[in-house]
């Protein structure tokens, strides 16, 4: 008799897998990597060289110590490495990058169980602890074209400009957009960062609401605050934020609506930040808050099932 | 409101290729249940001399119905057979001769009234072709007091990929879809009609519409080509816009769903009088050299079957029905049913590892009973039953689609197929 494979239905599967989705995002990433290679000079392939491969192996060894299956090979880490590279100044010394490494793959990711099923975005939570533990390296940004090894300019970001009422140092809508001004590895280059945008919704990696309700959001308090709206859209880590870690799938609401509510959150807890906190950015926290909110949002916004009767009929 | 819903690939290369008949095979196995329902109890014994058409079993029971030697020959045994689902059941062995003879029994039924109609779809053995198998005659037999239907549905859908037996059915004989159509308008005394056909099938949407030229009250409506939109509450809905609450059958909204094999069928009986002892079935893939449709009596065993699909390599897995909700069978001595309206034998099989949930949400975006299949994974992995009441595993129709989409590879349907097994337990204090 010749012996039969059986399994559960469906006997087909698509070829979507975790690792294609992980490449794909990659690849949204390169072309804002090659635009900070060009602005920052080496040290900023260098630097997220340096984090892709720690992050890497920090799951690795997590992994092997804690008798885990071995999950390097989804690319998860490798985008955690990437993007936490891009939230970094391109001058920031090594070892600084590789805490944040550590911090964001194993206390934020693997010490909840890893891919899946952490609370928050492993990168922002890297980026949050490396600001507050080295406040002064995080907040000197390399000018444009002004790195070269050791020798470092620094200067002030177009939003801490804004902070400190340094008006002539606020670069132009212009420069903005193609991101030749201060700031950090991958957030400077709006149009790089729109063709990764581009590139997330071609292959359905992504769900359009997020992006949109973030940046629309922000626009409009923008606009009504009465402050230059094109500006606020472009500066800071909006669209770094909007579009590859407020659409983290771990961390975010599952429906379209749950979505929508966390996109317009993120919008406004940024606003209220750049607008009245201190500091000059609020993307890293305002994300970090709404992952905190993504259980509740998700609770709430459940899809009603099909042909949904109210009462449950009991059946004990 | 638009139902979720997914692309799947179609793999329809059965489509154009006619429908041929399969000689008797050497012997058939004719298991005892063929619907959902009551099994039947043998009215012949072993050694009896039966010819095709002629009544083999019968129950007693309401939902059931009767079953038809499918060969003529001598019934040589009795046995039991596993069926898919685990459950087994008797069955009859019944050896070929080289008459081929119809039963003496087998006339035209006369019907002058709705009892009469019943009794003869009852007596046809006539269950829903469609794949699940319901007895027809329970299903046209609804309380018109309580739950009047003003609208027949006609399910042309057929969804799954690989499957063109419903197809070759528009193609073929759409004379006896329409005919069948109207009969089942005239006893029953129901108004409206309409045949819902997935759009991406012009041909038999064109077939249908010449045959209908002229006549009133019956529509067709051409669906978005998407999985599941032959599901009955989807077709439902789609059709009619109306909704079926969970729990509910189509009655309670007033629609009748039937298969168009089970339309065109229930008009050639009332012709003929030839019950329900063959089946048309698509016979398709990654190994089949040459897909086609065809004919064959209820009972031929999947071996006999593969014999005459010239397979390219040995078939690694066999599947009764379609790839989204059919069953992989672990013998290839299983019978064919009367309910199986595909066959689909794989080659090499290459095992999916299944990785971690990464809560893309796709499951979500596909699922047309609008349910979060993540969501009810997680709470039948922790048994948790008031979870799983309040997600509403009760209204998975086990379609497919979740497991389907997902990246991580994740059982999801087969989760949900298993919670409201779980549920059945805590229901009876079994767990």
């Amino acid at each position: 008799m010749e012996k039969l494979f059986i399994g559960p239905s469906p006997h087909i599967r698509s070829s979507n897998s975790t690792t294609k989705i992980m490449l794909v995002v990659i690849i949204a990433l390169l072309p804002t990597l090659a635009m900070s290679i060009y602005y920052f000079g080496p040290r900023a392939l260098y630097l997220t060289l340096v984090c892709v491969v720690a992050c890497v192996i920090f799951e690795y060894v997590f992994n092997l110590i804690t008798k885990r299956q071995q999950t390097v090979s989804d690319l998860s880490a490798a985008v955690t490495g990437v993007i936490l590279a891009f939230n970094l100044p391109a001058n920031l010394p090594y070892y600084m990058a590789v805490i944040g490494c550590f911090t964001a793959i194993v206390v934020t990711k693997l010490m909840f169980g890893g891919i899946g099923q952490n609370f928050a975005n492993p990168a922002i939570v890297g980026r949050i602890v490396l600001v507050l533990s080295f406040t002064s390296h995080m907040s000197n940004y390399p000018v444009v074209g002004g790195i070269s090894g050791v020798e470092v300019v620094t200067g002030a970001t177009p939003l801490s400009a804004l902070k400190d009422g340094d008006m002539e140092l606020i670069p132009s809508n212009m420069d903005m957009f193609f991101g030749s001004h201060g700031g950090s590895l991958g957030e400077t280059c709006a149009l790089t960062l729109l063709i990764g945008l581009f590139i997330l919704l071609f292959f359905r990696i992504i769900h359009p609401v997020t992006p949109f309700a973030y940046v629309g959001t922000v626009a409009f308090i923008s606009l009504i605050a009465g402050r230059d709206v094109i500006f606020d859209v472009l500066a800071g880590g909006l669209l770094l934020g909007a579009v590859f870690m407020a659409t983290d799938y771990s961390t975010t609401p599952i429906t379209g609506k749950g979505k929508l509510i966390f996109g317009i959150g993120c919008g406004i807890l940024t606003m209220i930040m750049r607008m009245y906190a201190s500091m000059p950015e609020g993307v890293a926290f305002s994300i970090l808050i709404m992952n905190i909110l993504t259980p509740y949002i998700d609770r709430y916004t459940q899809p009603k099932p099909f042909g949904m009767k109210k009462e449950v009929k009991k059946n004990d | 409101m638009i139902l979720n819903s997914v692309k799947l690939p179609h793999f329809a290369s059965a489509a154009e290729s006619l429908t041929e008949i399969l000689d008797s095979p050497e012997k058939v196995i004719i298991a005892m249940s063929q619907h959902i329902g009551a099994p039947c109890e043998p009215v012949v014994k072993v050694g009896d001399y039966v010819k095709s058409g002629q009544l083999i079993a019968d129950s007693d029971a309401f939902i059931s119905a009767p079953i038809h030697a499918s060969v003529t020959g001598k019934v040589v045994a009795e046995t039991v057979v596993t069926y898919l689902n685990g459950r087994s059941c008797k069955a009859l062995v019944i050896e070929t001769d080289k008459y081929q003879d119809i039963s003496d029994d087998i006339k035209p039924p006369v019907i002058n009234d709705r009892e009469e109609f019943i009794k003869a779809v009852r007596d046809s053995g006539s269950v829903g072709l469609g794949g699940a198998g319901f007895p027809t005659h329970v299903k046209i037999s609804y309380d018109r007091e309580k739950t009047p239907v003003d609208t027949l549905v006609v399910n042309g859908a057929e969804c799954e990929p690989y499957i063109t037996s419903d197809y070759r059915e528009f193609i073929e004989s759409s004379d006896e879809i329409v005919n069948g159509i109207k009969l089942l308008m005239k006893y029953l005394d129901i108004p409206n009609a309409v045949v819902g056909i997935e759009s991406d099938k012009p041909k038999a949407i064109a077939e249908i519409k010449r045959q209908l030229q002229g006549e009133s009250g019956i529509r067709v409506k051409s669906l978005r080509a998407r999985y599941p939109k032959g599901a009955e509450k989807v077709l439902v809905y789609e059709t009619t816009k109306r909704v079926i609450m969970e729990g509910d059958l189509p009655s309670s909204v007033g629609c009748l769903v039937l298969n168009s094999s089970t339309v065109s069928f229930i008009s050639r009986y009332v012709k003929t009088g030839m019950p329900l002892f063959w089946r048309r079935l698509t016979l398709d893939g990654d190994i089949v050299d040459k897909p086609k449709n065809i004919v064959v009596p209820v009972g031929t065993t999947l071996k006999e079957l593969l014999d005459f699909a010239s397979v390219t390599e040995p078939p690694e897995k066999a599947v009764f029905g379609g790839p989204m909700m059919g069953s992989a069978v672990y013998d290839l001595q299983i019978p064919i049913t009367k309910t199986n309206n595909a066959i689909l034998v794989f080659g090499k099989q290459k095992q999916h590892k299944q990785t971690a949930c990464i809560r893309c949400g796709k499951c979500t975006y596909v699922c047309s009973m609008n349910l979060l299949p993540t969501a009810l994974e997680h709470a039948y992995d922790a048994r948790d039953a008031d979870d799983l009441k309040r997600h509403r595993v009760n209204t998975c129709m086990s379609c497919g689609a979740c497991s389907f989409v997902c990246p991580a590879k994740r059982d999801i349907a087969e989760k949900n197929h298993l919670a409201k097994q779980f549920l059945i337990a805590v229901a009876n204090k079994k767990y």
